[in-house]
């Protein structure tokens, strides 16, 4: 009797304990979400020229994976999923893999695309990928960042076969085709990157001769 | 100075033994940063605009002739012990939650006379250019070190700023896809070598806010919080949200209320 008792009051526990792990995350802002919102969009000043306030906009991906705090339901991020990848677009000569000594250099520029009126980049500002900020690459750049994973030897360990480098050109062009709310920014979604760079930084990821691939 | 050269060499102990597993080359690197951190304790510039805000905040100036000794940071009028890391805090008098800029910036409107574009007008320093709220802020901050930052946001306003700045901290815009969250909301993460703290939790929030305001060696001045965030949201490529905008005084509240309990180390010094 006892042992029963026992059995059913642990059961109960555990899952009720599970019925709370599945419970949503309370949205951020909770029911001030909205007015937190206005608050965020009226704290700029009134002479920021429109194309400035356009970056405060938010696309369907940017919403919902702020309502989940990057962390959304597999039937939501699906969904997100599908709606990425469907706006990949491909260099006119259709070639996917570039020049990985122009990937190179992409790859460790974090300069371009500050605005503002207090320390805004200078026009003309070369833009990069930023890679290093957040991945290991060549075994030479120690200065490298971890909020992403190491893609070090990445070709040497994944090969060169057009499957991965089209995969690469994706995750890079759209990596929310792949992982719905990943930190990752979508570089050719937003043009930050033209196509062709995107090119150049697949080989500078996948290209033997590259130094990501080398000891 | 003894406790920060023994927490610096802590410091560089525990990224030396992480440091150890990955390579050689790696904890060479941490080596040099942990000298550069320990030189960097060694004589803050602050502790100079830190005595320059003691002389702003006694000296009888603006338009009615009168100091900010009667100014009431959220302690009862001059009270500036442990009035720093206890703001954010909701106001009576404005009907706002109000953190220590916009509350200097309150005080040097009623009490001095000046108009809030005259004071704000350099609200951070430029070569050349000196920052009365820089030093103000880095003296009132000052006599908060040593107290436990103390934000729990009780007070229903503080509690809804609290919120919204969480709200904030989550959104993700721009041409990079970014949030404060994306960086600074997992453990043990680094971009390029610095070292990026959690601020949804104690820890990282504590360490994150402990320290300011702070001189900051790469630009040669010292920044308030304030200057901080308004950074961030440039570094986010953002266009910039207005000085003392309430969407900024929120994030603090929501990351002084998750650093609550942390012991202040201000002025601080930064790479």
């Amino acid at each position: 009797m006892n042992f029963k008792f026992g059995l059913f009051f642990g059961l109960t526990v555990i899952f009720a304990g599970q019925a709370l792990a599945d419970k949503p995350v309370e949205a951020p802002g909770g029911k001030f979400a909205k007015e937190a919102e206005q608050m965020f969009r009226t704290s700029f000043r009134a002479d920021n020229p429109k194309y400035w306030m356009t970056r405060l906009e938010q696309d369907e991906t940017m919403k919902t994976c702020l309502q989940f705090r990057d962390n959304p339901p597999r039937k939501v991020g699906e969904k997100l999923e599908k709606l990425n990848a469907a706006t990949i677009r491909y260099p006119v000569d259709g070639k996917l893999i570039g020049d990985w000594k122009e990937g190179e250099k992409l790859a460790a520029v974090g300069t371009g695309g500050h605005i503002g009126f207090i320390q805004p980049d200078p026009a003309g500002r070369v833009r990069g990928g930023n890679c290093y900020a957040c991945h290991e690459l060549a075994k030479k750049e120690i200065a490298y960042g971890t909020i992403g994973p190491s893609l070090r030897e990445f070709g040497k360990i994944r090969g060169k076969d057009e499957d991965t480098i089209k995969y690469v050109y994706d995750k890079i062009y759209n990596s929310n085709a792949f992982t719905a709310c990943t930190n990752m920014p979508r570089f050719g979604l937003h043009s930050w990157l033209t196509p062709e760079q995107i090119t150049h930084i697949v080989a500078f990821l996948i290209d033997p001769e590259s130094p990501v691939n080398k000891d | 100075m003894n406790r920060r050269l023994i927490k610096t060499l802590v410091g560089a102990a525990i990224f030396a033994a992480f440091a150890g597993g990955v390579s050689a080359q790696d904890s060479k690197v941490a080596d040099e940063l942990a000298k550069y951190r320990e030189a960097l304790a060694d004589g803050n510039p602050a502790d100079l605009l830190e005595v320059k805000g003691e002389g702003l905040w006694s000296e009888k100036r603006g338009p009615k002739n009168a100091s900010l000794e009667q100014c009431d940071l959220g302690q009862g009028p001059g009270k500036l012990e442990g009035a720093y890391a206890a703001l954010p805090k909701y106001f009576k008098d404005t009907n706002k939650v109000m953190d220590v800029e916009s509350r200097l910036v309150h005080c040097m409107v009623t009490l001095q006379g000046f108009t809030q574009a005259e004071v704000t007008k350099q609200w951070f320093s430029r070569p050349g250019k000196e920052s009365d709220i820089e030093a103000l802020v880095t003296f009132i901050g000052a006599k908060s070190n040593g107290m436990k930052i103390n934000v729990p946001a009780t007070h229903p306003e503080e509690a809804k700023m609290a919120k919204m700045g969480e709200y904030i901290f989550y959104r993700r815009s721009g041409p990079q896809d970014f949030s404060c969250s994306i960086c600074h909301g997992q453990e043990g993460k680094r971009i390029r070598l610095q070292d990026l703290g959690n601020l949804t939790t104690k820890d990282g929030a504590g360490t994150a806010m402990k320290t300011w305001p702070s001189y900051r060696v790469s630009q040669g001045a010292v920044w308030t919080m304030q200057r901080r965030l308004i950074d961030c949201m440039r570094q986010a490529r953002w266009p910039e949200p207005n000085y003392l905008a309430d969407s900024i005084v929120a994030l603090e509240t929501f990351l002084q209320k998750n650093a609550t309990g942390t012991v202040m180390e201000t002025p601080g010094i930064k790479r």
